[in-house]
């Protein structure tokens, strides 16, 4: 038993989890970055950006997700293969013949040359990217909704201070909006969880792909032969997310009463009423 | 200052020439004993070790690269691999979109494989494997056709009762029926291919004249006999 649990595509399944939380420690930040530069461009004063962060907004949010991680990642490679070959290669060639892509050897990302290890950092890095992309749109949105929810009248007497917009924005708006934003994005840190699997579509192995492929019945070419298994490794995995979800669960109460302290809203009047 | 430009630029080109070229082949690693994933997490298998030899012969550097089933053409096309040696069997329908070697293995059959002696395979609910050859002829009879990504879910699907029979590949559902003690060959075999190849962009013929001639040396010396029967069993089917 000891020995089945730690033959080699076993370890890989247990560095997949690694691979699952590197992703999510990565992706969590962008998709923040994305999602605040996608509300300050909603509030923008300069028509321009405006038009520009509602159409990342709501585009994103009406595309089917799984469409998006096939579009987004095969787009941005063959983008940048096209971009290298126009510098490495013979610019006379045209990249796509009949229905094939093709570029030179020089300008393959990666390197058909390079270890094993890089193509799967870059496929993890497309895969970082599209997550980004798709979550920071229902981010920006959340934080949009949050900038909205500060009381107008604080933003006025910090302008009546004398504060520029950008200080308004700086010291009065950001703090502020947190205790207002955070329900929507404890909200899409679940789901983000939740939707790493979609990994897979993209060619990283996760927690999902080795489960699938170690549970799965193995006939006698194998040297553990057994029959489909599959129930158990996946009742694994969930053991896996529900402890994410509930770990991640106690994380935002904990952020949620720190950030309600001194807030005018239901949840910090309350601990002002409570405290002594 | 031009001519040093130029001449720098041909030495880069020439250098890229002489270097060693890096054939990344694709397979799907879930299709024993073709090829699969062995215990140390590494690919394996009849298609692993035939490979390997012809990219010797070949004089190629050859590495390994896992692919879906099912986008494992689209990955070839757009140039993520190089070749794709996954018991792709070679038929009209993918010659319009990839070109193929010669076969390194000769056509060979396919069966039924249901629970039941007398499961309906003419007219009742036959499993398979999307996009196989097998698909396409299950498509052209009177059943009706599932269709499971992957070989193993095609026998869960006989099993909880959603399918009447799965059809596939003889060699690669014999493991499977020889190791249960509930699934039976039934019907009649049926011979659908010309064969399994390897498969390479049609604009890449270097490559596959590369890999045909190192084929062909093998089908010559009878090695690539020997490597069929050490995988495949004593009753396999050889090139004459």
């Amino acid at each position: 038993m000891s020995c089945y649990l730690t033959t080699g595509n076993h370890m890989l399944f247990y560095a997949s989890f690694g691979t699952v939380l590197l992703l999510l420690a990565v992706t969590a930040p962008a998709a923040l970055l994305f999602g605040f530069g996608g509300a300050l461009a909603v509030r923008s004063r300069l028509a321009g950006l405006r038009l520009f962060g509602r159409v990342y907004t709501s585009m994103v949010r009406g595309v089917p997700d799984i469409i998006f991680f096939l579009f987004v990642p095969i787009a941005m490679d063959q983008g940048f293969e096209w971009l290298r070959s126009r510098v490495y290669c013979d610019p006379s060639v045209p990249v796509r013949q009949g229905n094939e892509f093709i570029v030179c050897a020089a300008a393959k990302l990666p390197l058909s040359t390079s270890p094993e290890w890089v193509h799967q950092a870059y496929g993890l890095f497309l895969a970082v990217i599209a997550f980004a992309v798709v979550f920071g749109a229902f981010a920006a949105n959340v934080l949009h909704g949050a900038m909205r929810a500060v009381p107008q009248a604080q933003l006025e007497t910090a302008e009546a201070y004398g504060m520029t917009p950008r200080q308004v924005s700086r010291r009065i708006l950001i703090p502020q909006m947190w205790t207002y934003a955070l329900p929507g994005l404890a909200n899409l840190w679940m789901i983000l969880i939740k939707a790493t699997p979609l990994l897979f579509v993209l060619g990283v192995e996760d927690i999902v792909y080795w489960a699938r492929e170690l549970g799965s019945a193995k006939t006698s070419a194998y040297s553990y032969p057994h029959p489909d298994w599959r129930l158990y490794y996946f009742l694994g995995v969930l053991a896996f997310y529900l402890l994410m979800t509930w770990g991640s669960e106690r994380v935002f109460d904990r952020i949620r009463t720190r950030l309600s302290r001194g807030q005018a809203t239901a949840a910090g009047e309350a601990m002002r009423k409570a405290a002594p | 200052m031009k001519k040093l430009m130029l001449a720098a630029a041909a030495l880069a080109l020439t250098a890229g020439m002489g270097m060693a070229q890096t054939v990344r082949i694709a397979t799907e690693g879930a299709y024993p004993p073709y090829n699969l994933i062995n215990d140390q997490g590494q690919v394996a298998g009849f298609e692993v070790d035939l490979g390997n030899e012809l990219c010797k012969r070949a004089e190629l550097q050859c590495t390994w690269v896992k692919n879906d089933w099912d986008s494992i053409i689209p990955n070839l096309v757009s140039s993520n691999y190089d070749a794709i040696m996954a018991a792709m069997s070679i038929n009209e329908e993918r010659k319009q979109v990839i070109a193929f070697t010669e076969n390194y293995l000769p056509p060979a059959p396919s069966s039924y494989v249901a629970l039941d002696e007398a499961a309906d395979l003419e007219s009742g609910i036959v499993a398979v494997q999307t996009g196989t050859v097998q698909a396409s002829h299950v498509a052209s009879t009177q059943a009706t056709m599932l269709e499971y990504p992957n070989i193993d879910q095609v026998f869960a699907a006989v099993r909880n009762g959603e399918a009447d029979a799965a059809f596939g590949d003889h060699e690669v559902m014999r493991p499977f029926v020889e190791d249960s003690d509930d699934l039976i060959f039934v019907g009649e075999q049926v011979r659908l291919d010309e064969g399994i190849g390897i498969g390479v962009r049609q604009s890449d013929n270097e490559l596959r004249e590369r890999f045909n001639a190192a084929i062909g040396a093998m089908k010559q010396d009878g090695s690539l006999n020997a490597l069929i029967t050490k995988y495949f069993g004593e009753e396999a089917q050889t090139h004459e």
